[in-house]
């Protein structure tokens, strides 16, 4: 069947079995490889990707259900002129990544996590955080880039929620 | 994982959902959220040949004011039921458990009438539903018709749905006991409870404590005759079949269900 998305604000069209995941339509079909598979049994929050501007696990979702949506990657959060998102910025500063493996899913779900709630608590971003695994368990790490980005002042921060998707 | 194959129909309105699944009969399945059933067609525990995809349908997402119930369209994502300011004043066992299904990414896709009639005994909703007396409105071929929670969970991951018939409701009484607790005993956050404990008043549900969910009968029974929280949870295993698993042994369910239902039963006596 033809699926028509929006990904990184471009349009990506492809025909593809009724049964192809979201997850290998980006990586296999968009070319988008960042987006990890890791569990593949909607546990880890590797493939998490915004869904029209939500955290969703794309190895839990067709590529047909995504039919008509836009889809936001890690790719496509840097500014066109390379320029990290706040989010980005904020894990290379506070050191959020071991092997980088569970990162894009990462901060695709603290994109989602921030723009339903700009400023959390710590308990709010660990709470927010309970469907991402990190093998290396370098969460605490992680959890201070959240809130980094969080303690920016309210415009800053409504900004950065607010770029999180390129739709 | 892959699914096996199957054809995928995307229904633009209830009424097209429910033609389709009278078209194709027991070979097709609805998907909403997809999170119980993409799972099991990925294992290839579910083979079905046509897959329904009811996701869309806005029209069955709502929560609203009935005057002596709130009405809940199937659709209703996890994540809508735990920010709902309706729910939260008049249902706050509803959207504190749907806030502690799996985590933010599931709750983002799931749906109340998915976790229903998936029929799953160690999902969170199905012992709710059952703790608040809830009503199942179901339309079919034949038109629509009212299942009460108590009659709704068949066995293990069968429901008083027939094929054909798609969940289109949920209409729960407001309760006239206010005190409400959920309990949840998990290894991992995102995981199935291990056992859950639902209390509204002097309901208690069961999750994970059987073949389905469970009103702790005699539990229940001991509170209408006046027993306090600890006599009454001291009976919250009573007459239940919990499995044994990976994750526990039935005693240690038991054990759970008891110590569960004394501090939820504490802390809905605490809210009345």
């Amino acid at each position: 069947m033809k699926v028509e998305l929006t990904v990184n604000g471009e349009q990506v069209a492809a025909d593809v079995e009724d049964r192809m995941l979201l997850v290998h339509y980006l990586r296999d079909v968009a070319g988008l490889t960042a987006t990890n598979v890791g569990c593949d049994t909607t546990s880890c929050g590797a493939c998490t990707v915004l869904l029209d501007g939500e955290s969703v696990k794309s190895c839990t979702l067709l590529a047909a259900q995504a039919g008509g949506s836009s889809v936001t990657t890690v790719e496509g959060l840097a500014a066109a002129d390379g320029t990290l998102h706040p989010v980005q910025q904020a894990f290379r500063e506070q050191h959020g990544l071991q092997c980088g493996f569970c990162t894009p899913g990462m901060v695709m779900a603290i994109v989602s996590l921030l723009r339903e709630n700009p400023n959390p608590t710590e308990e709010q971003v660990r709470s927010g955080l309970e469907g991402n695994l990190c093998r290396c368990t370098g969460y605490h790490n992680i959890v201070k880039a959240a809130l980094a980005v969080g303690c920016l002042s309210g415009e800053e921060s409504t900004a950065a929620a607010a770029s999180g998707s390129a739709e | 994982m892959i699914p096996a194959q199957f054809s995928y129909r995307r229904a633009a309105s209830a009424g097209e959902a429910i033609d389709l699944a009278a078209e194709y009969g027991e070979d097709a399945k609805f998907l909403a959220g997809g999170h119980s059933l993409l799972p099991l067609m990925k294992l290839r525990l579910a083979l079905p040949e046509v897959v329904i995809d009811i996701g869309r349908l806005r029209d069955l997402s709502y929560i609203t004011d009935g005057g002596d119930h709130i009405a809940v369209g199937a659709l209703t994502r996890h994540h809508d039921l735990e920010h709902s300011e309706l729910l939260a004043r008049e249902l706050p066992l509803l959207a504190h458990a749907a806030g502690q299904v799996g985590d933010p990414q599931i709750r983002h896709r799931g749906t109340i009438g998915g976790s229903l009639a998936h029929g799953d005994p160690a999902s969170d909703l199905p012992a709710v539903v059952l703790a608040l007396d809830a009503t199942l409105i179901a339309r079919g071929p034949g038109g629509e018709r009212e299942i009460p929670s108590g009659e709704f969970f068949d066995s293990l991951f069968e429901t008083a749905l027939r094929p054909g018939d798609l969940l289109t409701e949920i209409r729960i009484p407001k309760p006239a006991a206010r005190g409400w607790s959920f309990q949840k005993f998990t290894k991992r956050a995102m995981d199935w409870a291990i056992v859950g404990v639902a209390v509204q008043g002097n309901a208690v549900g069961l999750v994970n404590m059987g073949e389905t969910p469970l009103r702790a009968s005699a539990a229940e029974r001991a509170l209408a005759s006046g027993a306090g929280p600890a006599e009454a949870a001291a009976l919250a295993a009573d007459g239940t079949h919990p499995p044994a698993d990976i994750n526990a042994s039935r005693e240690y369910r038991e054990h759970l269900a008891r110590v569960l239902a004394g501090r939820a039963l504490q802390e809905a006596a605490a809210r009345a």
